[in-house]
């Protein structure tokens, strides 16, 4: 599998998994790997499909609200249990806004997610912040619905 | 009397060497053997008005003895097309030409010329030199007076063929209009290529009118936001090298490549002070971003404002003494002035919809911006005092606006809808009613504009 239909098929399931937490919280303490158990718990692949590598955010936002707050929540509790992974929060924003302050705002959204992670008691040594603004989208139509998924922060993992 | 002017043929295409040979073309612009008396101040454009007619001018077919017979004729026509592009000349079809034929010693048939409603004409001549170089000379006519407005000889190499349109282009633009021209100028953008969601950036420079694109960098890492130093063959752009975006420095002789600054985080959207010995930019730190200062020399740093809020997009004032930016510390993005100590900063914006990317003209009399309101992506004007807001064009996106040297046109890049779409560097002049579309081999963004050495 070349490595960019993984990434294609990452980003599927991380949008569908960040659409079932806020369900998955509702009920229960949420495992800390669930979902898809062909995946090695611990993997970067573990965190992509099972945990949501990935928060969204209100057009010129970079508030986090109940459902980012529930990704983060357990991104938190996976960093916790796999302490040798570092992290770097990549923030971005759509396309729909001028790209120096673009860049500025996917830097405030990416501290957004960094400050809610050192709250949760992950240590700010393993974590840096990067900001694309609106250079990189992943979803690429002329809609609200492709600006709304461009409007994030990632997790991505390193260090292992 | 004949004043003749030599240059060395150029060994090399180095840049530098090319603009030393501008300055020298420029400062000698002499005039030859005029066939008729000196004229007065006889035909003149009025470009301070609105809307403005163009005026018709006809560019005669350049004469060229032998091998430059092509390249007399390419000069003319880029002449021409420079004139026309302005929006403020209107260059008659030469098939429509009854006197034809003219090298630069024919004495026009001004009825001629004014029954096909010319108003100025230009002639010229390319000769071969026994030394390789190339001889250029050519006249503008008023047609209406029957005289001379100027005569220039050049000598330079065939290769600088372009160079010597736009410097004879630059010629007449300013007998006519009373103001400098911008033609022997050149852009810094961003090439874009590849796919909307993995697009391969390129720092390339290319003349003013599109052609001669060079790439300054490979596209391995993303560059952004380029701007031309206005003393040297310098630009300042910000670059993802290894992973940590950074304003550099970046020398179009030597290819060269420095990072400006330690900062302790990311630094952005820098433009050059108009001295060229300082670069004003964004520091961002955890949510804010905060506007810094460097000298080139001391490579001293000074923070300007310290605001919980987004302060990006400096620029200076022509004389050194203000700087605009954009902010969001009253709640969305709006232009302010502030002093270049970073004291007394004023909103000046107060229109609907949300400011950005203000740029200061070369003038000092207009602030350029982009403007965004209800999904409309708006270039405008203001002035530094936050009145006599214009929009000059409006659409689905158009960002970035950067001024001519002469402070007449802007210079924007237009995106369009969709997985396929792009950006695409467009011109508007101040009337807003001349766009121009820049072609370039690729799509292209973040235009900045050259000075204009003399």
């Amino acid at each position: 599998m070349s490595k960019t239909l993984f990434a294609r098929g990452a980003r599927f399931a991380a949008v569908v998994a960040v659409c079932l937490v806020a369900a998955a919280c509702s009920q229960t303490r949420p495992e800390l790997t669930s979902g898809n158990s062909s995946v090695a718990a611990g993997s970067g692949q573990d965190f992509v499909v099972n945990v949501g590598d990935r928060v969204f955010f209100l057009n010129n936002q970079s508030s986090l609200d109940g459902s980012a707050r529930a990704v983060l929540d357990k991104q938190a509790q996976w960093l916790q249990h796999y302490k040798n992974y570092s992290i770097t929060i990549e923030g971005h924003a759509d396309e729909r806004g001028t790209r120096q302050y673009n860049i500025a705002l996917g830097a405030r959204r990416a501290a957004a997610v960094r400050e809610y992670l050192v709250a949760k008691g992950i240590s700010p040594t393993r974590i840096k912040t990067l900001s694309y603004g609106k250079e990189r989208p992943v979803a690429v139509c002329n809609a609200a619905s492709c600006w709304s998924q461009n409007r994030r922060a990632v997790t991505v993992l390193s260090g292992q | 009397m004949s004043f003749v002017m030599g240059l060395n043929p150029m060994r090399t295409t180095g840049v530098k060497q090319l603009w030393r040979h501008a300055c020298r073309l420029v400062a000698a612009a002499v005039t030859v053997a005029a066939i008729s008396q000196p004229a007065y101040a006889l035909i003149e454009l009025d470009i301070t008005q609105g809307n403005v007619e163009p005026m018709p001018i006809a560019i005669s077919p350049f004469a060229g003895s032998g091998l430059q017979e092509d390249v007399a004729g390419q000069i003319s026509q880029v002449v021409a097309a420079d004139l026309q592009r302005s929006g403020l000349f209107r260059p008659i079809d030469p098939t429509a030409h009854i006197q034809q034929g003219m090298n630069v010693g024919t004495m026009p048939r001004f009825g001629d010329w004014r029954t096909i409603g010319s108003q100025a004409l230009v002639t010229g001549s390319i000769a071969q030199q026994a030394n390789g170089q190339i001889r250029a000379e050519f006249r503008l006519w008023d047609v209406f007076a029957g005289q001379q407005l100027i005569g220039q000889q050049f000598f330079t190499t065939p290769e600088n063929w372009r160079r010597l349109a736009h410097i004879i282009s630059d010629a007449v633009y300013q007998r006519l209009t009373g103001e400098k021209g911008y033609f022997d100028t050149r852009v810094v953008f961003i090439d874009e290529s590849g796919p909307k969601d993995a697009r391969r950036k390129r720092l390339a420079i290319m003349d003013q009118d599109g052609a001669n694109v060079r790439y300054l960098t490979r596209g391995d890492d993303l560059v952004l936001t380029p701007r031309f130093s206005p003393v040297s063959q310098e630009v300042t752009y910000m670059s993802y090298v290894g992973g940590n975006p950074q304003v550099y420095l970046f020398n179009i002789e030597t290819g060269q490549r420095e990072v400006l600054g330690n900062f302790p985080g990311m630094t952005f959207a820098p433009r050059f002070s108009p001295d060229g010995q300082k670069v004003i930019m964004s520091l961002q730190q955890g949510s804010n971003a905060n506007l810094y200062l460097m000298d080139l020399r001391t490579r001293r740093t000074t923070r300007l404002t310290n605001t919980a809020a987004i302060d990006t997009s400096p620029s200076f004032s022509p004389d050194g003494s203000q700087v605009v930016f954009e902010s969001d510390r009253g709640g969305s993005q709006q232009l302010y002035v502030m002093n270049s100590n970073g004291s007394g900063a004023t909103r000046i914006s107060f229109g609907p919809g949300q400011y950005s990317t203000p740029v200061w003209s070369p003038r000092g009399d207009l602030i350029a911006f982009t403007k965004v309101h209800q999904g409309r992506f708006m270039i405008g004007v203001i002035r530094p005092d936050g009145k006599g807001e214009r929009i000059l064009t409006e659409g689905y996106h158009n960002e970035g606006p950067a001024w001519s040297p002469n402070g007449r046109v802007l210079t924007f890049f237009r995106d369009t809808v969709g997985e396929q779409g792009g950006p695409q560097v467009w011109t508007v002049d101040l009337t807003g009613y001349n766009e121009q579309l820049v072609q370039t081999p690729n799509f292209a963004s973040d235009p900045a504009w050259s000075p204009l050495l003399d």
